[in-house]
């Protein structure tokens, strides 16, 4: 196979891919942040205290997050088809892409949430601010660094899953993986793939870190901005479905 | 301004209760500042947190300016509207600060008039305003990363000042500060309540701090106040632990049969010469153990330690004479050390 034979092949896989990838984490993000704060408000001692609501939701962002995001994609066959008359090609893929995204992301959203300092909640009620205005005032800026970076490792790992994805027809760059590279032998194409995951993925990583760096030492603040320590436990992932080639 | 009756509340923990707030009444005056003082673990940040509600009591009612709060805390944990505009109008300053680290100097003070709905233009102005009074003029742009701790408290106070209270409650806002500071934040504290005719109820387990700006203190000692009034009332009654511990006077007993006494002047008695009048009217050698002339709330007092030969059976004449010269005594005996030991 020759570079003119690859290129077309590559920038429709690229394109794809980043279609699955960035609709699923405008929705994961969308869904899954005030998912995440409701988790934290409606926890014990929380604003909107809900134990019974707390329990529910914890319970089914743990279903969502233990389940394997193949078994995932199968299961909800039936959903996708209702949401986009189809089971195949990219915008088939998006469905359970987001659905997967949405309890990781909001397990992150959690984390960092639970970060910020009570007394600044405190501070607000006692000027006589309301829960909304909490949400909107305290928590939701004073965790934005963190929030970013869980953003970047939800991008990282909806990568991943995008190649998983691929392989029932969602396209992108799994899916060019397998088809040329492990059906066909085509190795120097699985490895330019390779490639061009790892360095979307160092990019994507880079550009997070440097706005949550950015935001976190405004004003000078000491100590170093909030580490990604997914990053690591994912890329594998996303590599895999090429190095079974 | 402020009164609390018969406020009481129970932690419960585990299945069991911890009472951290035992029937406290305290009255707090229009334009006064009150200072609450208390060991940690006394209950005292309950019964700050309880005056808006932070915290609901478990019984007893809370009135600030005339408004009875907990009729308006309604049953649930969440605030309804009306307590939250009544805490819109109470000032509220914290030990950690609890600035937005997100936001700046000025963005910081500008929150409450958010809340209360005011323009960007009129919250420019009055949040630049607090800042020059506070002397942050120079500092609006500023994160609060970027500031010293009595910056921060500056802010903190800017900020508990913008919704135009006229109760400002202060929760240990001097304890993470060195003794510099607190001096500086204390005198503006002082400044606000005198220029804005701000009434301030502080807690605080520093005694220098009611000494330097209270009007009035209360003790607060296993949620329960055990003693309270103005810090002259204080000063005035005869064995105030409140009142040792404000203004103390050292000096150990030479000897076991020796009387020693404290010896308070205020006012007209502090100019009589007493001391050599005791002496030539009885004929009794006196040494002077300790003396002191201080400032508190802003009253002249002198306290001494006297010793007088003899045991306190043998001194009641003498001792009676210097009540009827108007002085205050009160004979430093076994129960006196032991209040001592505990007010600190």
């Amino acid at each position: 196979m020759t570079w003119s034979e690859m290129q077309p092949l590559l920038s429709q896989a690229c394109s794809e891919t980043f279609d699955m990838v960035f609709w699923s984490t405008l929705i994961a993000v969308a869904a899954g942040l005030p998912l995440g704060l409701l988790l934290v408000l409606t926890d014990r001692g929380g604003l909107l205290q809900n134990i019974v609501a707390n329990k529910v939701i914890g319970q089914i962002v743990n279903v969502g997050r233990s389940l394997p995001f193949i078994i995932l994609m199968v299961a909800l066959m039936s959903f996708t088809r209702w949401v986009t008359g189809t089971t195949i090609g990219t915008a088939a893929a998006v469905v359970p892409l987001a659905i997967g995204g949405i309890p990781f992301f909001a397990r992150l959203v959690e984390t960092s949430v639970r970060e910020v300092d009570h007394g600044l909640v405190e501070a607000v009620q006692a000027m006589g601010g309301n829960t909304w205005t909490i949400v909107r005032k305290v928590l939701v800026p004073e965790s934005l660094p963190s929030l970013i970076a869980g953003t970047t490792t939800t991008v990282i790992a909806l990568i991943g899953y995008s190649a998983m994805a691929g392989t029932v027809g969602g396209g992108g760059l799994g899916d060019l993986a397998v088809r040329y590279g492990y059906q066909r032998f085509e190795t120097e194409l699985m490895w330019i793939t390779v490639a061009v995951l790892a360095v979307a993925i160092s990019l994507i990583q880079f550009a997070g870190d440097f706005a949550a760096r950015a935001l976190h030492s405004r004003g000078g603040r000491s100590g170093p901005a909030p580490k990604l320590r997914l990053l690591k436990a994912k890329e594998p992932d996303a590599a895999g479905v090429g190095k079974a080639a | 301004m402020i009164t609390t009756s018969g406020l009481t509340k129970v932690y419960r923990s585990r299945g069991r209760d911890v009472t951290a707030l035992d029937g406290v009444d305290l009255h707090v005056r229009e334009g006064e500042v009150y200072g609450v003082i208390g060991q940690s673990g006394a209950g005292k940040s309950s019964l700050i947190r309880c005056v808006n509600l932070l915290e609901r009591p478990t019984s007893g009612t809370v009135t600030v300016d005339g408004q009875d709060l907990t009729a308006l805390a309604g049953r649930g944990p969440r605030a309804g509207k009306e307590l939250r505009q009544a805490r819109s109008r109470i000032g509220m300053v914290f030990q950690h600060f609890n600035l937005l680290s997100s936001r700046t100097v000025q963005d910081n003070v500008e929150l409450p008039l958010e809340i209360l709905g005011k323009s960007g233009k009129e919250r420019s102005r009055k949040a630049l305003g607090l800042l020059d009074l506070v002397g942050l003029a120079d500092k609006a742009k500023a994160y609060p990363a970027q500031l010293s701790g009595g910056q921060k408290q500056r802010v903190g106070i800017a900020r508990a000042l913008a919704g135009d209270p006229k109760v400002l409650l202060s929760d240990e806002a001097t304890s993470a500060l060195d003794p510099e500071t607190t001096r500086s934040i204390l005198q503006l504290l002082r400044d606000l309540n005198q220029q804005l005719g701000l009434t301030v109820l502080l807690i605080t387990h520093e005694m220098d701090v009611v000494k330097a700006v209270c009007d009035s203190a209360a003790l607060m000692e296993k949620g329960r106040i055990v003693e309270s009034g103005t810090v002259s009332e204080l000063l005035a009654t005869p064995g105030s632990e409140l009142a040792a511990a404000l203004f103390p006077v050292s000096g150990e007993r030479t000897g076991a049969d020796r009387t020693v006494l404290d010896v308070t002047f205020h006012g007209e008695a502090a100019t009589q010469p007493v001391i050599s009048q005791l002496s030539r009217t009885y004929n009794i050698d006196i040494s002077i153990l300790g003396a002191a002339i201080d400032t508190v709330g802003g009253l002249q007092i002198g306290r001494m330690r006297l010793e007088l030969p003899g045991r306190y059976e043998d001194n009641v004449v003498p001792i009676g004479f210097l009540r009827e010269q108007g002085l205050q005594i009160d004979v430093v005996g076994q129960e006196a050390v032991l209040v001592k030991e505990g007010a600190k």
